[in-house]
């Protein structure tokens, strides 16, 4: 492969990822506690200390788990004195990574810290996703998350895209997946179950957990001395839709298709894919629109039906498929994150690890 | 390692916002029993209305008035009624589009069950018995058989009480009452931290890089970023490096004002805590004042700080932890 040519100007790439063995509670951990582990890892890997980093970045919701500024404490687990360069986002961490993509493109920094955590455990995560919502016309109806998705799994059911087999056949592929990742909450054979929100049963939804990931980015030379194979951000973009359900076309996800476009995912095809998809209806949206085929290996790790802390699980996504790149069983893999009811915003990442790099 | 501590919370708040033009005639129409829609630039009509348009972002204000029946152009079936829902009973949830909108509405459709229930059924819209001008206004939608009616009629966006009488005050904001429950767990250092003081031993935990010692610790020195654990017994006593004067009675708070809210750094300890003075005039309380806690039986923390009567600290002590 040639040297490939910075469309942006300075290539970036993800040189670690760690993230948390994903549990359904975490009652002996603060969220610092949590968290730290995660970023005592990508630190190690890299040899870097805090004091190197040019940027740090976050994302995480107070709401999850009720703590009000949960992520100044959170903080306390960098080591944020003397004073660091430092922002958060009330997004998952996907987002956070895409701020500090920024930050480094612009020349500012030259490395820069992502992570995300999200305590789900405390609360009731399918309440407190309602406070998300249009607070005129669809909070006050406590619509939950599971039944916001149930809407849209209908819809491609209506429209003749999935039945219930093709659903099952998701999560059974995403669980078995998930048997080779130690991460992963949920693995193996999951029971079908009852419907959860009829047309998706408890094995069309993920599992409700904790759980904390954290990247380190790096601008040219800098990665290749940090790791020996960084996954390059070739393209990265994100796009939102209407926020009111009712103008959307729910089979659909223009939003992740044109950020997909942005981000050149279309430029050639990739061999991974690492989509954000909670539901399994949700997974088939997204393949259709992203145009993935029985070619691109989707969610080796199992997705976020594997496990799901939210905030994290969209970093997670493209700490993946980084890591697939780092260990050299990709060479082209598209990382995808959502946020919002039914796909409602998308953000698609693609990244590449050189040949001779192996 | 102590029995982790877990304990309810409750964050409840009203969520009070102000409308635009065009969602106060709608939540003014619901209250009077007629569903309003808003035509964009392209002649569409959305259902609920929105002030700007999704797609071209253009302001819009021509209002218009649907129909309360409509079809279903989407559902799900929740065996399973969260306590904040519109209906305790088993339900739908719905995307409506009401006859005379091109867009639809989420709501939940009372039917017996999910037999009854399918894409494209005809419903109409149940009224709540007392209206305020919100979404739940519309209590629910139920099955009614009809045919689609015909289109939408221009409306100005009021509603006159009567043929001639003036119009009915309008909507102009809403109030959304949320609740959320947690149960709260403080996490492995603060468990430790709260256990000693239910002893009324106060300690911290040291740093391993920086040997400073965190009071109450957190798990993480913030300096180093690195954990805490060693675990430190520090003060009872300690000196108030600063300090303020509360003149405004909190909420639900027993406590007379004035008082004085300090920060103490106990003796050890490299952070300061605050804490509540008392047994001094407010006006006496002054930076160096050395203090001890006061404990108040079956409380897991002291009620507040007492001075000891020792001499001032001098501020050389405690300058750094200011
Ligand atoms: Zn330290």
């Amino acid at each position: 492969m040639t040297r490939y040519e910075a469309p942006y100007g300075r290539d970036i790439a993800v040189v670690a990822f760690a993230q948390t063995c994903h549990r359904r509670r975490s009652d002996e951990l603060s969220e610092v506690e949590m968290l730290m582990p995660v970023l005592h890892q990508v630190l190690e890997a890299t040899g870097l200390r805090t004091g190197d980093i040019g940027f740090t970045c976050s994302g995480s919701s107070d709401y999850l788990a009720g703590r009000a500024f949960s992520f100044t404490m959170a903080l306390d687990g960098v080591g944020a004195w003397p004073p660091i360069s430092e922002s958060h986002v009330e997004m998952d961490g996907a987002w956070a990574l895409y701020e500090a993509w920024v930050k480094l493109l612009t020349g500012q920094a030259d490395t820069a810290l992502v992570y995300a955590y999200g305590k789900s455990s405390p609360g009731e995560v399918r309440d407190v996703l309602t406070r998300q919502l249009d607070p005129y016309y669809a909070a006050p109806l406590w619509p939950d998350s599971v039944a916001l998705a149930a809407l849209q799994a209908q819809a491609l059911i209506d429209a003749g895209e999935a039945g219930e087999p093709e659903l099952a056949g998701v999560a059974a592929r995403s669980r078995r997946a998930a048997a080779a990742n130690p991460h992963a909450q949920l693995q193996g054979e999951v029971p079908r179950g009852e419907y959860h929100v009829r047309p998706l049963r408890v094995s069309d939804c993920p599992p409700v957990g904790d759980g904390a990931a954290a990247v380190i980015l790096a601008a040219g030379e800098r990665a290749r001395e940090l790791c020996g194979r960084p996954a390059w951000i070739r393209g990265m973009d994100h796009r939102i839709e209407a926020h009111a359900l009712g103008v959307r076309d729910l089979t659909r996800s223009p939003s992740t298709r044109l950020a997909a476009e942005r981000a050149g995912a279309f430029r050639r095809p990739v061999d991974t894919a690492e989509l954000h998809a909670p539901f399994t209806s949700q997974e088939i949206v997204l393949r259709r629109s992203l145009d993935l085929d029985d070619r691109v290996r989707v969610n080796p790790s199992g997705g976020a039906l594997a496990a799901n802390p939210v905030m994290a699980a969209g970093l997670i996504r493209i700490g993946e498929a980084a890591a697939r790149i780092h260990r050299g069983e990709s060479d082209r893999a598209l990382a995808h994150a959502t946020s919002g009811p039914c796909l409602q915003q998308n953000l698609v990442a693609v990244l590449e690890g050189e040949a001779d790099a192996r | 390692m102590p029995e982790v501590l877990r304990a309810p919370l409750v964050v409840e708040f009203p969520f009070t916002r102000s409308l635009g033009p065009v969602q106060s005639a709608f939540l003014t129409g619901l209250r009077e029993r007629t569903v309003l829609g808003v035509r964009t630039g392209d002649g569409r009509v959305l259902v609920p209305p929105v002030e700007y348009d999704p797609v071209t972002a253009e302001e819009l204000r021509e209002l218009v008035e649907v129909h309360a029946t409509g079809t279903v152009t989407t559902w799900a079936w929740n065996p399973a009624p969260r306590s904040q829902q519109p209906l305790a009973r088993p339900f739908a949830w719905v995307l409506v589009r009401l006859d005379g909108a091109d867009t639809a509405l989420l709501h939940v459709l009372d039917a017996p069950g999910p037999d009854a229930v399918r894409t494209g059924m005809r419903v109409r819209v149940r009224w709540a018995a007392e209206r305020t001008g919100a979404i739940t206004d519309i209590a629910c939608f139920e099955p009614y058989g009809s045919e689609p009616a015909p289109l939408p009629r221009a409306h100005n966006g009021s509603f006159p009480r009567t043929a001639a009488g003036p119009a009915a005050e309008a909507v102009t904001g809403i109030v959304a009452p949320a609740r959320l429950d947690y149960t709260y767990a403080p996490g492995r250092a603060q468990s430790d931290h709260l256990a000693a003081l239910a002893e009324r031993r106060i300690v911290g935990e040291r740093c391993p890089s920086c040997r400073k010692i965190y009071v109450p610790p957190r798990g993480a020195c913030p300096t180093c970023g690195v954990a805490t654990g060693e675990q430190v017994e520090v003060g009872p006593r300690g000196t108030v490096t600063t300090f303020c004067i509360v003149n405004i009675k909190a909420k639900n708070l027993d406590i007379e004002v004035p008082y004085v809210y300090a920060h103490i750094a106990l003796d050890g300890a490299d952070l300061a805590l605050h804490g509540r003075i008392g047994g001094i005039p407010y006006d006496e309380v002054r930076m160096g004042l050395r203090v001890e806690p006061v404990w108040h039986d079956g409380a897991r923390h002291p009620d507040h700080y007492r001075p000891t009567g020792e001499p001032d600290a001098d501020y050389d002590t405690y300058k750094e932890l200011l």
